[in-house]
């Protein structure tokens, strides 16, 4: 058994932990929400230059070549830190978009620029308000332009790519790259419930488009892709949510009242012990999200739903328990608690609510064999 | 990362499943019979020693034992890989776990060289069962408020009180007691700890009848019954540091809850029709299936990476107190839940018309059991938050007030 990350990999979070503490990464945040929404450009730049989110982009195409695992650790150390940068959009989203069905031409074009942050891209898909539906969606192609409107588009205002959903000539969903720079291109920032991540809506009226994968491939295409993206999530989800408990007790072991630490009243240990538990079951449910991934198992769908659901809850559980632990002062400003707070539901609605994971997962567990309901006395994984 | 043995682990691995081929018969996959093999039914305590001494002789009971305590001396490993294994058989349980796993270990660690030549060997092979008499109705998950008293008389102990929640004591052929030898002293400082034969003069036991109508556990009371200085462990007052040995085991001896899991539900809600249609359409159903699908495979890996850690050799972490806290917890909830999908029908518990055979049912009643045994979801997460998370213990406003001048209820 050997249900861990390798040592180099966990050199690499290591490595990862130390240079975001000593860039203040949180500090960032905090900057990024009181400036207009955006990013951090140096803390990007110099992200991009230690290789990291090119860390699953094989060496052929400019990338580290870690495999998912790489941004697995990468991606919790950046989740714990609330890095303001858009690493999730160009690393999970675009790159991996491109990677999985990308010609070898756009893995060209794209990837290398990718890997080192010379370029941003990011994943267009959600049109306001409601489930998106291949019926509902608003976004279509005729020829090779695009029309339509994408809101909220995770770094929207700072990508130069982005891969976007839309109906292709043949009326079905199907994915699409569009240069954002190009002509029929309109975008304004738009304000979301957590502006450490800068959101963006996107007016596309007739600007150039080109495939990204075969025809009538979109739906299964924008499937897979979130799989993957869901287990990388989890591990962000999962550095929020260890983030947030340590703040919790930290504040438990130094604010006194009635006499002696909050810490030491059941009511506020109970609390803290669930959410430990919460983001437990969460990490572990994430590990083998990482193993699907990293082996291209059967199992990813499978898994991939299970860690999304558990990370999303454990992530909104601990921040919301962390301004309920600091009182009055968790709901001010100042204190840090609102940007996890914040985070955590970006996060969780980022590639849909769990409402629509958990369906996806039921439906998954009806299409398994009955090998996946072994579960707890289960010795095969 | 990959979960394969490592090439020690798969030759032990081997072993264990030749071992059970031969001398066990496999567990139908989903099937409830290994829920089934109650202790109360016809025959069970034969059948389980029975199943003991050939463990026994095999090398594969007290695996992590020392050899000189007649144990295998191997690793925590292998003792996972053994419960692996095993629990795909369809093998009496539930009679040895609080002998093997906290009795003889405490009586070995703190008796002399002969008393674990005596104690250990038949109580591994199955010919001796233990039990554990420490909880008393004024000291459950307060143990140390216990009140059964120990006094000195000559080369012997008398002992005068109640035990209560005392699994298998009908049964039992000796049993480890821990006694209040000082009550002048703070509540810690006047415990002392003993064993002895169940089958001593003065000692009666009661079954004590539960929600599920069976009689798992025992009230045993104590009539001045006389105990040899000899079979006391630790020094006179130490009781509380020897108990403390006892119970660091007891997370690891109880195990895993039984019942109707993620299967029997995702089965059921499969298999049973609601107004509108089959119940795993049903959207509420199915946000539940998909809670305990997640729930259920975070306790799996969890316990995996456990494994990891004990593949290599090193403690595991506090990942692994979370099991019976959050394991407990679901069997209540999805027993519950089970009964719901079966609406007017769900109170039905003859077994030969229910889904299941009752289990849902049965599982009701009892799972309310393990969310306090063993350690309370309460003190569970005490010990969440002290040991893991760094939080103050709570004020404790009995600990240096001798015993005998604490407050005992509204007077």
């Amino acid at each position: 058994m050997n249900f861990d990350f390798s040592d180099e990999l966990k050199q690499l979070r290591d490595e990862a932990r130390r240079f975001l503490a000593e860039r203040n990464a949180l500090a960032a945040a905090r900057r990024v929400l009181e400036s207009d929404g955006g990013h951090d450009a140096a803390l990007w730049r110099e992200i991009g230059e230690m290789g990291w989110i090119g860390a699953a982009i094989p060496e052929a195409f400019g990338g580290a070549g870690l495999g998912p695992l790489g941004l697995c650790v990468l991606a919790e150390e950046l989740g714990a830190a609330l890095a303001p940068v858009p690493f999730s959009s160009s690393a999970y989203l675009a790159s991996e978009a491109i990677l999985l069905a990308g010609s070898a031409a756009q893995k060209e074009r794209y990837l290398p620029k990718l890997a080192s942050g010379a370029i941003i891209g990011t994943l267009a898909l959600a049109e306001g308000p409601g489930a998106l539906t291949p019926a509902r969606l608003g976004a279509a192609v005729a020829g090779d332009r695009l029309t339509g409107t994408k809101q909220p588009v995770p770094d929207g205002a700072a990508a130069d790519i982005a891969v976007v959903a839309a109906r292709g000539t043949d009326r079905r969903l199907a994915l699409f790259l569009v240069d954002l720079a190009a002509a029929g291109v309109a975008r304004e920032r738009i304000a979301t419930i957590d502006p450490s991540r800068g959101h963006a809506r996107l007016i596309f009226s007739g600007a150039a488009a080109e495939p990204l994968g075969p025809a009538g491939g979109g739906e299964r295409l924008l499937e897979r892709l979130f799989d993957r993206a869901a287990v990388l999530f989890a591990f962000e989800q999962l550095g929020g949510a260890r983030a947030a408990l340590d703040m919790a007790k930290a504040y438990a072991l130094e604010r006194y009242a009635f006499g002696r630490p909050i810490g030491s009243f059941q009511a506020i240990k109970h609390k803290l012990a669930d959410v430990y538990v919460a983001g437990e079951l969460a990490r572990s449910n994430a590990y083998y999200g990482a193993w699907a991934l990293s082996q291209e198992a059967p199992e990813l769908p499978l898994a991939a739903a299970t860690a999304r659901v558990a990370a999303s809850d454990a992530f909104y559980l601990a921040a919301k328990e962390n301004i309920q632990t600091h009182g009055g002062m968790g709901y001010t400003w100042a204190f840090d608690c609102h940007l996890y707070y914040r985070r955590a539901k970006l996060l969780a609605l980022a590639l849909g609510s769990t409402r629509i994971w958990k369906d996806r997962l039921v439906a998954r567990l009806e299409t398994q064999h009955d090998g996946a309901l072994d579960g707890a006395t289960g010795i095969a994984p | 990362m990959d979960f394969n043995d490592t090439p020690e682990e798969a030759a032990f691995r081997a072993r264990v499943k030749e071992f059970l081929a031969a001398n066990a018969a496999r567990r139908a996959p989903g099937s409830a019979e290994g829920y089934r093999s109650s202790q109360s039914a016809p025959g069970a305590l034969e059948r389980a020693k029975d199943w003991q001494a050939r463990k026994h002789s095999a090398g594969f009971a007290g695996i992590t034992w020392p050899q000189e305590w007649g144990g295998r001396g191997g690793s925590p490993i292998e003792q996972v890989i053994y419960n692996q294994e095993e629990a795909a058989y369809a093998v009496p349980r539930g009679f040895f776990e609080i002998g093997l796993g906290m009795c003889i270990p405490t009586v070995c660690g703190w008796g002399t060289a002969e008393q674990r030549q005596r104690f250990a060997p038949p109580a591994l092979a199955g010919s001796e069962i233990w039990c554990q008499l420490f909880s008393e109705p004024a000291g459950g998950s307060d143990l140390a408020g216990l009140r059964t008293r120990a006094e000195r008389s000559g080369d012997d102990w008398i002992i005068n009180g109640q035990k209560i929640w005392t699994s298998g004591a009908h049964y039992s052929d000796y049993g480890i007691l821990v006694a209040r030898s000082d009550p002048g002293m703070p509540k810690h400082k006047g415990l002392t700890f003993f064993f002895l034969s169940m089958k001593t003069p003065g000692v009666d036991i009661r079954p004590i009848r539960q929600i599920s109508g069976h009689s798992h556990f025992n009230e045993v009371f104590f009539t001045d019954v006389r105990i040899p200085d000899s079979q006391r462990l630790g020094a006179v007052g130490a009781g509380w540091q020897v108990a403390l040995t006892t119970l660091m085991n007891e997370r690891l001896a109880v195990g895993d809850a039984p019942g109707p899991d993620f299967r029997e539900i995702f089965d059921l809600a499969r298999r049973i029709e609601l107004d509108d249609g089959p119940a795993i359409r049903n959207a509420a159903v199915r946000d539940q299936l998909a809670q305990w699908y997640v729930k259920t495979q975070g306790l799996k890996y969890t316990r995996f990476r456990t494994m990891t850690r004990l593949s290599r050799g090193e403690t595991p972490g506090p990942e692994a107190s979370i099991g019976k806290l959050v394991g407990a917890s679901k069997l209540q909830e999805i027993a519950a839940f089970g009964m719901d999908l079966m609406e007017m029908g769900g109170i039905i518990s003859d077994p030969s018309v229910m889904p299941a055979e009752a289990l849902f049912q049965q599982a009701l009643l009892y799972s309310p059991a393990l969310r306090i045994a063993g350690g309370s979801d309460e003190i569970l997460r005490n010990i969440i938050a002290e040991r893991v998370l760094g939080l103050p213990a709570d004020l404790r406003v009995d600990k240096d007030v001798p015993f005998n001048r604490l407050p005992t209820g509204r007077r």
